[in-house]
């Protein structure tokens, strides 16, 4: 399926991450957007509540987060593409609608521009600790899909990706941009609309009397129907079987979750998404996301000039965790080093999956400024010591 | 009473319930208590959504959580179950990604008043098109039986054991000062004038708000030893006085005093969809399509009074 062209603003642009982020939404065909503002996350809304009433979507500002985050599960229930965007205390206020979007198989994208934390913390200034977060941040148990873009055309181009897997496992999907991607301005370039392929939901289409919302197909996902269709189809946050009803039990928990967790476990070789350069003779390599990734690349520079064997790693999907593909690194690499604008989150999966094969390290920050790429070249030479 | 034996009824003998066509009676006996409130609110919907005769394809049902929460469950119609205070966002997404739906939210006090009061308010102030049941026993029934926003002063409940010192909402004057298009209040046992007041909102655009007084008759009654549900029922039915058009600053209530009924606001007011076509049509003229216009005539758009 081709994005359709009044979403699309082809072009050359010179954007920020956030119009670039709002932009993809468009172009994903997104046409329902509930948001609450917060800072660095707001440009998103702006530019959505001054494009949409020409492409036939609705944008509305909603009292808080809560309401921003189950007003686009309502929506996508009647078949339409949904979006908010948050940050740090924005993005806390929306766990139980996380939850909710998992448990009712809702697609659906939420945007964390990520801020400096704890509470309120560093509102205009980024961070990357709510990573972890994204991953359990809402009770129970379940997973998650996260995307981490780079640059502003990265945020044009994974808000489509993250409409995409949304679409095709019926999941709420992250994207986990920061402030300095969300406010950096560079050249996007937005493809003609034929250029954008876009995942249809899968909807069922057999008999109405026959229909049981959550019988998956083999594939694990359930198709799906929009309200007002007939189906009279009823659906809960409660535990349920497959035609929707509440069913108390262990048994029906053991076959509901274990299905929510599947369904992306079982297909995350198809979800894992990196960029991974010069690792086969490496003996130190970098494991990076975001903004971190491009200093990072800095440092890496430098250490190469100095005569070092760095390779780099790049999380494009940051969840699923790629853990093959780290224990597979960790095998033939002297040291691993994660940096992350935090003390340590994707540092500890990356511990896990290393299964003591190797050096894990870590280059801490914690938010509000970049790090300094003397920092992670100074980590790269004790890795080596 | 000796416990019937199903096996011993001929299926020829089976009558069946009138309402049975709107209702998951695959999911029947329901988790209320006998005498509770909630039961006579379904039927009054039930009885309504007959009366009005919308094209039930196109009505969905939102709850929240607590025993109010369970009733889109009990519904056969497009029906969602949603977290603790959110029917009412929940719902404006619905309908505003799809306005030829007939979205109706049914929950009770504490979901809607107390942990969504936000979400009340802003839905009323934006004249949001959708419908309010709200079931108000005064008290948090599937949690066991705590004090809420709306229980009477004095009335005790496990976490006021010693009667409740906070004044509770009036709810009719929120819902009015919010600006609601339609608000009404009855008891579980108005049964007609509920149905009535739920034909009314379900031809209403714009926000309408019932407030359904309705006995808790396992926790509210045994805290405050007021008999049976029904004692409760009948005694509510009793002691309410109907007066429509009443001044909203008139209905606060009070333990085991009078409640004050009836349809209290009914005026004209652009609802959210109308505002917003309004506001872009001026501004983008023929570069902007209507959004979710419906095929029958708009409505006066003049803000109305207290009709």
């Amino acid at each position: 399926m081709k994005a359709d062209p009044r979403g699309v603003l082809t072009g050359a642009h010179y954007l920020d991450g956030d119009h670039a982020c709002a932009e993809g939404a468009l172009a994903a065909g997104c046409r329902f957007f509930a948001g609450y503002p917060i800072t660095p996350s707001t440009e998103v809304a702006e530019r959505i509540a001054a494009r949409f009433p020409e492409c036939g979507g609705v944008f509305i500002q909603m009292e808080d987060e809560l309401a921003s985050s189950i007003a686009i599960i309502g929506a996508a229930w009647t078949g339409k593409k949904s979006m908010t965007v948050t940050s740090g205390p924005g993005f806390s206020l929306m766990q139980e609608h996380i939850g909710l979007a998992v448990m009712l198989e809702t697609p659906c994208v939420l945007v964390n521009v990520q801020r400096g934390g704890p509470s309120t913390g560093l509102p205009t200034l980024p961070g990357q600790a709510d990573m972890m977060q994204a991953r359990w941040g809402s009770h129970g148990d379940y997973e998650i899909i996260a995307l981490a873009p780079n640059s502003p055309q990265e945020c044009f181009d994974f808000t489509i990706d993250c409409f995409n897997l949304s679409e095709k496992y019926r999941i709420p999907v992250l994207l986990m941009t920061d402030e300095c991607v969300g406010h950096m301005t560079e050249r996007v370039i937005i493809p003609q609309a034929e250029e954008i392929d876009l995942v249809e939901r899968k909807y069922y289409h057999g008999d109405k009397s026959k229909y049981l919302p959550f019988k998956p197909d083999k594939d694990m996902i359930p198709p799906m129907v929009k309200a007002g269709d007939g189906y009279r189809f009823h659906v809960t946050g409660l535990t349920h079987d497959e035609r929707g009803y509440p069913v108390m039990s262990w048994q029906c928990q053991e076959v509901l979750v274990r299905r929510l967790v599947e369904k992306i476990k079982n297909n995350a070789d198809e979800i894992y998404r990196y960029e991974e350069e010069n690792t086969d003779n490496a003996d130190v390599v970098i494991v990076s996301y975001g903004i971190s990734s491009r200093v990072a690349s800095r440092a890496i520079d430098l250490a190469r000039k100095q005569g070092v064997k760095v390779g780099f790693i790049r999380l494009i999907v940051v969840w699923p965790f790629p853990e093959k593909k780290i224990a597979e690194l960790a095998a033939k690499t002297k040291a691993l080093i994660t940096v992350e604008m935090n003390y340590g989150q994707i540092a500890l999966e990356v511990e896990r999956c290393a299964h003591g094969k190797c050096k894990t390290l870590l280059v801490p920050h914690g938010g509000g400024w970049v790090h300094d790429p003397q920092d992670i070249l100074a980590k790269i030479k004790e890795a080596l010591q | 009473m000796n416990p019937v034996d199903v096996s011993e009824i001929k299926k020829e003998n089976i009558e069946y319930h009138p309402m049975e066509h709107l209702l998951r009676m695959d999911r029947i006996p329901h988790i209320w208590c006998p005498a509770c409130g909630i039961g006579t609110a379904v039927t009054a919907f039930v009885s309504a959504l007959e009366k009005a005769k919308p094209d039930l394809d196109k009505v969905s049902i939102v709850s929240g959580i607590g025993c109010t929460g369970r009733v889109a469950g009990y519904m056969k119609l497009d029906s969602f179950h949603t977290t603790h205070g959110r029917a009412i966002p929940f719902a404006t997404g619905l309908k505003l990604a799809n306005p030829d739906l007939k979205v109706v939210v049914f929950s009770g006090d504490g979901d809607l008043v107390a942990i969504g009061g936000n979400h009340l308010i802003h839905a009323a102030r934006r004249n949001m098109d959708i419908v309010v049941i709200c079931v108000n026993n005064f008290i948090y029934g599937m949690t066991g039986g705590q004090v809420g926003a709306t229980t009477p002063e004095t009335a005790r409940c496990s976490t006021s054991p010693y009667g409740n010192f906070e004044p509770p909402f009036n709810l009719p004057l929120l819902m009015e000062s919010c600006g609601a298009s339609y608000v009404a209040r009855w008891t579980a046992l108005h049964i007609r004038r509920l149905t009535d007041s739920i034909v009314d909102a379900f031809n209403k655009r714009g926000f309408s708000f019932i407030e359904v007084i309705a006995p808790c008759s396992t926790l509210y009654a045994r805290w405050n030893r007021l008999g049976s549900g029904l004692d409760i029922m009948k005694y509510y039915h009793e002691q309410s006085i109907t007066r429509h058009n009443a001044d909203p600053r008139d209905l606060k209530i009070d333990f085991q005093k009078p409640i004050i009924v009836g349809k209290f606001i009914d005026r004209e007011r652009p609802t959210f969809i109308d505002a917003m076509n309004q506001r872009f049509s001026a501004v983008f003229g023929d570069r902007y399509t209507p959004y979710g216009v419906p095929a029958g005539p708009r409505s006066d758009e003049k803000e109305g009074v207290n009709a």
